[in-house]
């Protein structure tokens, strides 16, 4: 069984049709790139699949370990194992870091059926996935996000990624805005996460990121489809090449059945 | 309930008698202040709607009631257990209690408290060592604008006094309670403050309003606080008052040269409350930090206002009040912050910050600045909104169910004013208070 099953997928915001049908399987161990250019429907399909109200699914589903991911809620998705790392991961001043990140992991962990962790036995956990973000030990007593410059904010996402260890991440752009440096300690991040019983998916505009995560397939996104998919060739020739050839193939092909 | 054709008549027919009956022996300056006072509150009448201080708030369920004044009922007994869930879990310093306005001996203890400062009962401190106290009782708060405050002048009898002299340190946090029981009938208190900072003095103080059991009954409260030359002023309030309690209270602070003053107000009883926070600048270098939390639900309307005078140059004001308001409950903020012609370098800032949690909830929100000097830093913003419901998405995301995520994110907007309090022991009471008001009180506590 597929880890996730996206199948004919319809998804619109107010009155505008994003997302026309996008059919998608991962599985455990893989990690997919999922490119297109601007508009496309890339941070639609990841925030639809993490449940974000303003998108409204019109047609299709989404089996998440077979079951219907679209009928559970945004926190049901979490504890099941789906994590999305934001864009734009919101500024929530007043909670602390560290206190927000244990009780997420311990309503995950209540959902799993584990015990909770106390202080000390959190800390044990995140002690090294700070180290390897690069994250100081002040990060801890910070309000989440608040004040974090644009790198500090995509840190943060996959370090929060290391320590709920999902079973399905998805990225919406967490190389957006990044210098070279942070995209390295990122994607290193990412890259030890990679797991034979987890799956990464990766959205973005620019292949640059995957110099660093180097994707087992890749899969174009335009105009709310996916259009092409193929191996990490793919990528490398879309940055040779741009968005331009795909798009035209896809106004030549014929229209999805639905 | 009595309807009554003017409704200062009752408390003039109150003063005759209260004066006659238990004020008899007062020095005589003191009885000239209460006439005076009462005579101001004649005058005045109480407000109506039509004032611009009291457009938002209808005073008529007040004058509307017949209140005994307190002191005329016999008997402030009250066995201390009774106080368990109003005083602080776990406090230092001294603490002050206040039986329907009468200071309580037997409730009371003081400790730690350095030579020559004098903490006490203002009744006391009246009837043994008057001379003490006429230079300050009613120089600070004016009674010439407001009836409440000129009804407290002419009524007040207790609260507390205290005098720090000049270079002395109270180190440890001073708490008054003001605690209401039902009586047969709604009665009314007067309690006064008073506190006096010497040059260089420093103390802490927090003022806690609370109702003991459901009664209606009116508390209309008045604090003064001269501050001189270099003290240094914490002061802390809390309200909570029996949801139908009236609450009515002044704070009249004046500092000195190279003061500094942080006050907290937090509101969260009361079924009518109005708060005026006043201050002035008469000196050169002060620092005020000014700040304030309503949190009220159901029919609750609580009316903050506030008025920072910038008299002198190089002043600085920081004002913030939040509100939560959830319900049908009403809140105002009326911000007033004067720079008078010649307060150069002038730095002010007033924040006002509102968070609607029903439809059905309201807030009138006037911040105001008033510049009259030409080289001054000055800012005022006012917001109200509802929970930011892409933050809540992203608790959300993160596995936390969604009525904690608006219960953790409701918290940690108040937050922001209770961390500014300084008395650990008033802060922890403020956590508590407010998470006991939201849904899943113990994962939000986790959360934060």
């Amino acid at each position: 069984m597929a880890l996730l099953e996206v199948k004919g997928l319809r998804a619109k915001v107010g009155d505008k049709e994003i997302l026309k049908g996008v059919d998608l399987t991962v599985n455990v161990g893989e990690v997919h790139a999922i490119m297109g250019p601007n508009g496309s429907g890339k941070s639609t399909l990841a925030n639809v699949l993490a449940g974000r109200l303003n998108y409204e699914v019109i047609g299709g589903k989404v089996l998440y370990e077979g079951k219907d991911l679209l009928a559970m809620k945004p926190e049901l998705r979490a504890r099941e194992g789906l994590f999305l790392a934001f864009q734009y991961p919101v500024e929530i001043p007043g909670v602390g870091n560290a206190y927000f990140l244990k009780s997420a992991l311990n309503s995950i962990r209540r959902h799993r059926g584990q015990d909770e962790l106390d202080a000390m036995d959190f800390m044990n956990i995140v002690t090294d996935k700070m180290k390897l973000l690069g994250l100081d030990e002040s990060f801890l007593g910070r309000s989440l996000n608040d004040g974090f410059s644009g790198g500090e904010k995509k840190r943060n996402e996959i370090f929060q990624m290391a320590v709920l260890e999902p079973r399905l991440a998805v990225l919406d752009e967490t190389d957006s805005g990044l210098d070279i440096d942070a995209l390295r300690i990122v994607a290193n991040g990412v890259n030890t996460m990679r797991a034979k019983d987890r799956a990464i998916v990766v959205v973005t505009h620019y292949q640059r990121i995957l110099n660093y995560i180097t994707p087992d397939f890749v899969h174009v996104l335009v105009n709310g489809r996916i259009a092409k998919s193929g191996g990490r060739e793919l990528a490398l020739e879309l940055e040779k090449r741009g968005y331009g050839w795909v798009e035209e193939e896809a106004s030549h092909a014929p229209a999805a059945v639905s | 309930m009595t309807d009554v054709a003017d409704p200062r008549e009752p408390y003039l027919a109150d003063f005759a008698r209260v004066e006659r009956e238990f004020y008899g022996d007062d020095p005589s300056w003191l009885r000239e202040t209460r006439r005076k006072a009462l005579a101001t509150f004649h005058e005045l009448g109480f407000p109506t709607q039509k004032h611009e201080m009291w457009k938002y708030t209808n005073v008529a369920p007040i004058t509307r009631t017949k209140f005994t004044p307190a002191v005329t009922i016999p008997g402030n007994g009250l066995p201390a257990e009774k106080l368990g869930p109003v005083v602080f879990g776990k406090f230092e310093g001294s603490e002050l209690v206040f039986v329907n306005g009468r200071f309580s001996r037997t409730l009371s203890s003081v400790r730690g408290v350095a030579d020559g400062v004098r903490l006490g009962s203002l009744a006391e401190a009246l009837r043994e060592r008057p001379s003490e106290v006429q230079p300050y009782l009613a120089k600070t708060a004016r009674y010439d604008a407001n009836p409440f405050t000129a009804l407290n002048t002419a009524f007040l009898q207790d609260g507390a006094f205290i005098h720090v002299p000049p270079g002395r340190i109270v180190e440890e946090p001073v708490h008054l309670l003001f605690v209401s029981t039902s009586r047969q009938e709604p009665a009314v208190a007067y309690p006064r403050n008073l506190f006096v900072l010497e040059e260089g003095a420093q103390l802490t103080v927090t003022e806690s309003y609370a109702g003991l059991d459901a009664g209606v009954y009116f508390t209309n409260a008045v604090t003064e606080a001269a501050v001189k030359g270099g003290a240094v002023l914490d002061h802390y309030k809390l309200q909570r008052e029996s949801e139908r309690a009236f609450h009515v209270a002044t704070l009249e602070i004046e500092q000195g040269r190279g003061t500094n003053v942080s006050d907290g107000s937090f509101s969260l009883g009361g079924g009518l409350v109005r708060n005026d926070v006043n201050q002035r600048f008469t000196a050169e270098g002060g620092e005020i930090a000014m700040n304030g939390l309503y949190s009220v639900t159901g029919l609750q309307h609580v009316d903050n206002h506030t008025r920072i005078d910038h008299l002198t140059p190089h002043c600085t004001s920081r004002e913030l009040y939040k509100g939560i308001l959830d319900g049908r409950a009403r809140g105002v903020f009326y911000g007033n912050i004067i720079v008078h012609p010649g307060a150069q370098k002038t730095n002010a800032v007033q924040t006002n910050k509102n968070l609607l949690l029903s439809k059905e909830a309201l807030v009138d929100s006037i911040p105001g600045l008033q510049i009259y000097a030409n080289d001054v830093k000055c800012k005022h913003g006012s917001t109200t909104g509802q929970i930011d419901e892409d933050s809540v998405f992203y608790l959300r995301s993160r596995g936390i169910d969604a009525e904690t995520a608006r219960a953790i994110l409701t918290y940690a907007f108040a937050r922001e004013v209770v961390d500014l309090v300084r008395v650990p022991a008033m802060r922890a009471t403020l956590g508590v208070l407010l998470l006991s008001r939201l849904p899943n009180s113990e994962a939000v506590r986790e959360a934060l």
